[in-house]
């Protein structure tokens, strides 16, 4: 019974979260625009950087893409707070909190809808770079958008429970911009990490999303049965988990 | 009391804030009594920041209480919010219409959120946009709508489930007459209809005109409450004044009157004469009549009550007007 409820009022605040991004698509595209300029205007520099190590020559689009595609499940959805703050000072969240629909489903259902649009995204974004020579294993790619899922859930419950509590636009926006310029650059997105000097490499260890670029480089070739393919998911599960209960408790604390 | 559907004790909420790094402790709500009987109009009148507010999110299950008892419907607040939130329905003064949606989305998603399938909720959508006049407008999107329009949707996501208990955060602030006087319109019907509607408001005349009991309410506390007559009528007399055609008329009718009349106090000004009574308007048809018999024709009248703002000034040394002045 609860179960049920909780599963009913998520479908009902994910076709209303639908609704508003398809009543406006623009905002999918856009998001796309930085990765795509990153795919065409960035690329082709890495070309001729190709034998150096972690980046094998002619086969550095092989490794730029699976990192290209975490920046786009990192920052696509690092900022969807944004809707959150408005819809908590037009009162809308509040008026979901005096119905008797369940807590978590007024979280689940946007989530579920950020999901959707990111996995919309990266396929988009695997598509255009079929011609520039990205092999795909589809077991493989499978898994990976799996793995998108995950650090988009993990990173959009950040920003929700972030919107949730401070309720303003301003302090959101330097929050967000301060965790995500050192999440990305201490992940090996554009460059691999072994490029990196030692210090660096192990300054990168302490963050999540450098074990998640590692497993979304070994699922696109294939690797699917690798100790850093686990490795990556576990860590993207446990943060995902963690996050998810963190924007829950501040909606709830929100209204105490 | 076992007729009254919304029953406080001793009900508190403090808050702790962070001035300038200091933890302080605020007491927004300092204890409050409400008995509230069913199919009442009862609206909380007071100043902002007073703690009305406060006051009704505690029961709409927004806020937990820090101490005291309530109960809704007979539903404990503390450990049956999931039952008081089946009876009660609220309506926030930032209203929570999601703009994005049109109208009847609105109200069809709020109907389902009550547990009702997706051919009732319609039905039940329609119902009322029929009943608040909304169908010219219903399928646009809620941004495009005006300060009026929006607030009939705002009332109809509060009352899309059919609860016993509308709870109203200032419903007509920023409002044209217009938009207030169909608001009062409606909620007068809801109250014939046997619902309970709590409402808070720093209007005096709305308290006045459309409440049937209120409850002043300043610094977190209940400082009078009653049916907006009587509480006038604790105030004291009203102020009658007839004009005459002379002076000398004037001090006839104060003989006459001091004697024959209830009044308190009479006083002869000039051709005026002043009368301070109680009920001055049940008394008037027979003192015009005593004047007439006695061939002292009255030229003009004039009758003052005693104003909600008297007796917010009498409970708090403060005039509610001037608040509302500065903010």
């Amino acid at each position: 019974m609860g179960k049920m409820k909780t599963l009913r009022d998520t479908g009902l605040m994910f076709r209303r979260s639908m609704q508003h991004t398809l009543r406006n698509p623009i905002w999918v595209f856009l998001n796309l625009f930085q990765p795509l300029l990153y795919l065409f205007l960035f690329m082709p520099l890495l070309k001729s950087l190709g034998g150096v190590p972690g980046l094998p020559a002619g086969k550095t689009v092989q490794v730029f893409i699976p990192g290209l595609l975490v920046m786009l499940a990192l920052f696509g959805s690092a900022f969807v707070g944004f809707g959150l703050v408005d819809e908590i000072r037009t009162g809308v969240i509040e008026r979901f909190l005096v119905t008797p629909a369940h807590r978590s489903a007024i979280l689940l259902g946007r989530l579920l809808k950020d999901v959707v649009v990111l996995l919309v995204q990266c396929i988009l974004i695997t598509v255009c770079a079929l011609p520039f020579g990205l092999g795909v294993n589809l077991g493989g790619f499978l898994l990976s958008l799996l793995l998108y899922a995950l650090i988009a859930i993990a990173m959009a419950s950040m920003s929700y429970a972030f919107a949730l509590i401070f309720k303003s636009e301003d302090t959101l926006a330097s929050t967000l911009n301060t965790i995500a310029l050192p999440v990305s650059l201490l992940s090996g997105i554009m460059l691999p990490l072994a490029l990196a000097p030692l210090w660096l490499r192990d300054l990168a260890k302490i963050n999540p999303f450098s074990y998640a670029v590692t497993a979304s480089r070994a699922l696109f070739a294939g690797n699917i049965h690798n100790g850093d393919v686990i490795k990556g998911f576990i860590i993207v599960v446990l943060l995902a988990l963690v996050t998810f209960w963190w924007a829950i408790r501040s909606l709830k604390k929100m209204a105490a | 009391m076992s007729n009254s559907i919304i029953e406080t004790k001793k009900l508190r909420k403090s808050f702790i804030t962070k001035a300038k790094g200091k933890k302080q402790l605020v007491e927004a709500v300092k204890g409050i009594d409400l008995e509230i009987g069913k199919g009442e109009i009862f609206g909380f009148l007071g100043p902002n920041g007073a703690g009305k507010s406060t006051t009704q999110k505690m029961l709409a299950t927004l806020l937990l209480p820090s101490a005291g008892e309530a109960r809704i419907n007979s539903y404990d607040l503390c450990t049956q919010q999931q039952d008081i939130r089946r009876c009660i329905g609220y309506v926030s003064q930032s209203g929570g219409t999601d703009s994005l949606s049109t109208g009847l989305e609105n109200l069809v998603l709020q109907a389902r959120l009550y547990g009702l399938d997706e051919v009732t909720a319609t039905k039940r959508a329609l119902e009322f946009i029929d009943r608040f006049q909304m169908s010219s407008f219903a399928e646009r999107r809620a941004l495009s709508y005006s300060g009026g329009q929006r607030r009939r949707l705002d009332l109809a996501l509060g009352m899309i489930h059919h609860p016993d208990v509308l709870l109203l955060d200032e419903p007509t602030v920023g409002l044209d007459p217009q938009s207030r006087a169909y608001l009062w319109k409606e909620i007068r019907h809801l109250r014939d209809e046997g619902i309970t509607v709590l409402l808070t408001t720093h209007y005096l005349d709305e308290a006045d005109k459309l409440c049937d009991t209120i409850a002043i309410i300043d610094n977190g506390e209940i400082v009078a409450s009653g049916a907006p007559t009587q509480l006038k009528d604790d105030i004291g007399a009203d102020s009658l004044v007839f004009g005459f055609a002379s002076e000398q008329t004037a001090r006839q009718a104060q003989a006459l009157l001091a004697e024959k009349s209830p009044a308190e106090k009479t006083q002869a000004e000039d051709h005026f004469l002043h009368l301070r009574l109680s009920q001055g308007e049940q008394v008037l048809p027979a003192l015009l009549r005593l004047l007439d018999t006695r061939h002292l024709p009255v030229q003009s009248i004039s009758l003052a009550k005693p104003s909600l703002d008297d007796v917010f000034l009498k409970h708090t040394g403060r005039s509610l007007r001037e608040d509302h002045v500065h903010g």
